[in-house]
């Protein structure tokens, strides 16, 4: 775990989606890949969504990424109503998929598009963890 | 089939007030629907068909449609945000076009100037505890897309702006603007980094307020003393992450605009007037190039040559001000840009702004968030005669 000044709000898990945030707590990123076209997918769910296939399969991320944009938002809301200035940000993990994030441990203003980052895990106290991004 | 003058648009009214303290929800929708019925000379026992979107307030159509009497053979509460109410004219005139209704009434209302959110959006999506947690903001989801496209094409900041100020020296015609005063350039650039690179002033307005349309069959058009405007062609698409290959500097404009060009069979060059939805200066830019206004990446040397500015641009747009200065009744601008085509295709659009001899309009509208999870939809809209 890195040390974090963010909100870490609790997500709402279901059952579908309870593997993912089950392994965020240990540390692991986990993604779905489709066992039938070998599309990773993103975010987890019961089917592919390029081939519509339900064969798919939990693996490990590398964890690895690059910034595909990102902002500094200067007003937060909700949980984020005091933690201004933050960067929301998508990274492009290198499996494929975009998720949306932060990136963290970091000057707000030095993040950059195409800046390699890496995962880093927030814990949230409820049995999950958030997975943020710092400059690898 | 086509909806190609099927249909015609016979009343369009927009709720005069900005800030409408002491009113409920209902009660403004109540009033723009009896606005658009008086403008079109009809009345509420005319209306046979309901369209409305999620600032309804209750159940769908069904509570307002309680609230106002009405008896329906054809209702739709189609949700794709800020563009549902452009998406229901399309909707409205196929349900014409196929004899399920005669006269399809359309509104908005909403009171966030006041304080009043309506119903929470998006509730359980399955994509929200994947995002949520990280503290996206409306602002910040099209700030991403602006990044982006500056990164891509070397948009500026300058070019942004320059939308806005083409917004306000429009608005300044409008006495009923929620913001009357021309700025420039270094006004938007001087104003508050919100969420970078996007500035307070590349934002739309937050007003109270409404609007409703009425559309209905030739049949009906033709036995009214107002004059109607002709609905041409209708294109609507969702664009979403695309299973997480998210592409945040396309707009679903690239698939509906394509759409409704085809059914009207125009192409952009034709188009004399054109409302682009505008909840942040980087909307307008994405959408005119996914439209076809400008090639790709070339929206901002496009806006900068005063392309924008009615009477006498390239593309005169949001005459009345848009959402950027005039209106954003509800946090939900698709409404005000069908009424602002209506009124220059009618020529009662401000005399300064007035396109000359205006006889093909566009309105697009777009929402949810740019790039990321969004409703597109585009209309195109003729004279009575063309
Ligand atoms: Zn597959």
């Amino acid at each position: 775990m890195s040390e974090n000044s963010l909100p870490t709000p609790t997500p709402k898990v279901n059952p579908e989606t309870k593997p993912f945030w089950d392994a965020t707590a240990e540390g692991k990123l986990l993604l779905k890949r489709c066992n039938q076209c070998q599309t990773v997918i993103w975010y987890p769910r019961f089917l592919c969504p390029a081939c519509a296939s339900t064969d798919t399969l939990w693996f490990e991320a590398s964890g690895e990424g690059v910034v595909y944009s990102y902002t500094v938002t200067r007003r937060g809301q909700g949980h984020y109503w005091q933690a201004a200035p933050y960067v929301l940000a998508y990274v492009e993990l290198a499996e494929g998929p975009r998720v949306l994030t932060n990136i963290v441990d970091c000057v707000p203003e030095s993040v950059a598009i195409g800046q390699k980052v890496e995962a880093v895990f927030h814990d949230t106290g409820e049995g999950s963890a958030l997975v943020r991004f710092r400059p690898a | 089939m086509s909806i190609k003058g099927k249909a015609f648009i016979a009343g369009a009214y927009e709720h005069p007030d900005r800030e409408i303290p002491g009113k409920s929800p209902a009660q403004v929708h109540a009033e723009v629907a009896l606005g658009a019925l008086a403008d079109a000379g009809l009345s509420l026992s005319d209306v046979d068909a309901y369209f409305c979107a999620g600032d309804a307030p209750g159940f769908g159509t069904i509570s307002m449609a309680e609230y106002l009497g009405l008896g329906l053979s054809y209702m739709d509460s189609t949700e794709t945000g800020g563009s549902s109410y452009v998406v229901h004219v399309g909707h409205a005139a196929a349900a014409i076009a196929a004899g399920k209704c005669q006269v399809a009434l359309i509104t908005l209302a909403g009171l966030p100037r006041s304080g009043d959110f309506g119903r929470p959006p998006f509730g359980g999506a399955p994509e929200g505890a994947f995002e949520n947690v990280f503290g996206p903001t409306v602002l910040g989801m099209y700030a991403l897309a602006a990044q982006r496209h500056m990164y891509e094409f070397g948009t500026t900041s300058e070019q942004l702006a320059a939308i806005k100020v083409a917004a306000s020296h429009h608005a300044q015609h409008n006495s009923r603007a929620f913001l009357q005063d021309v700025i420039t350039i270094e006004d938007v650039l001087q104003s508050p980094l919100v969420s970078d690179p996007l500035h307070r002033l590349d934002c739309c307005v937050i007003t109270d307020g409404g609007g409703a349309l009425l559309v209905v069959s030739p049949e009906v058009a033709r036995d009214l003393d107002r004059q109607c405007v002709k609905v041409l062609g209708e294109g609507e698409a969702p664009k979403h992450t695309n299973n997480g290959r998210i592409d945040l500097t396309h707009t679903g404009a690239l698939w509906s605009g394509p759409r409704a060009f085809r059914e009207a069979g125009l192409t952009p060059a034709d188009i004399d007037y054109a409302s682009i939805y505008d909840s942040f200066t980087i909307t307008v830019l994405e959408t005119i190039e996914d439209l076809g206004f400008c090639e790709k990446g070339k929206g901002g040397s496009f806006v900068m040559d005063g392309a924008l500015h009615a009477p006498h641009g390239k593309l005169p747009f949001n005459t009345d001000g848009g959402g950027l200065c005039n209106n954003h009744p509800a946090n939900r601008g698709g409404m005000t840009k069908v009424i602002e085509a209506v009124r220059q295709l009618r020529g009662e659009a401000h005399p300064k702004v007035q396109v000359p001899d205006c006889s093909l309009a566009l309105a697009h509208g777009t929402g949810g968030s740019l790039g990321t999870r969004m409703g597109s939809a585009t209309l195109i809209l003729g004279r009575e005669d063309a």
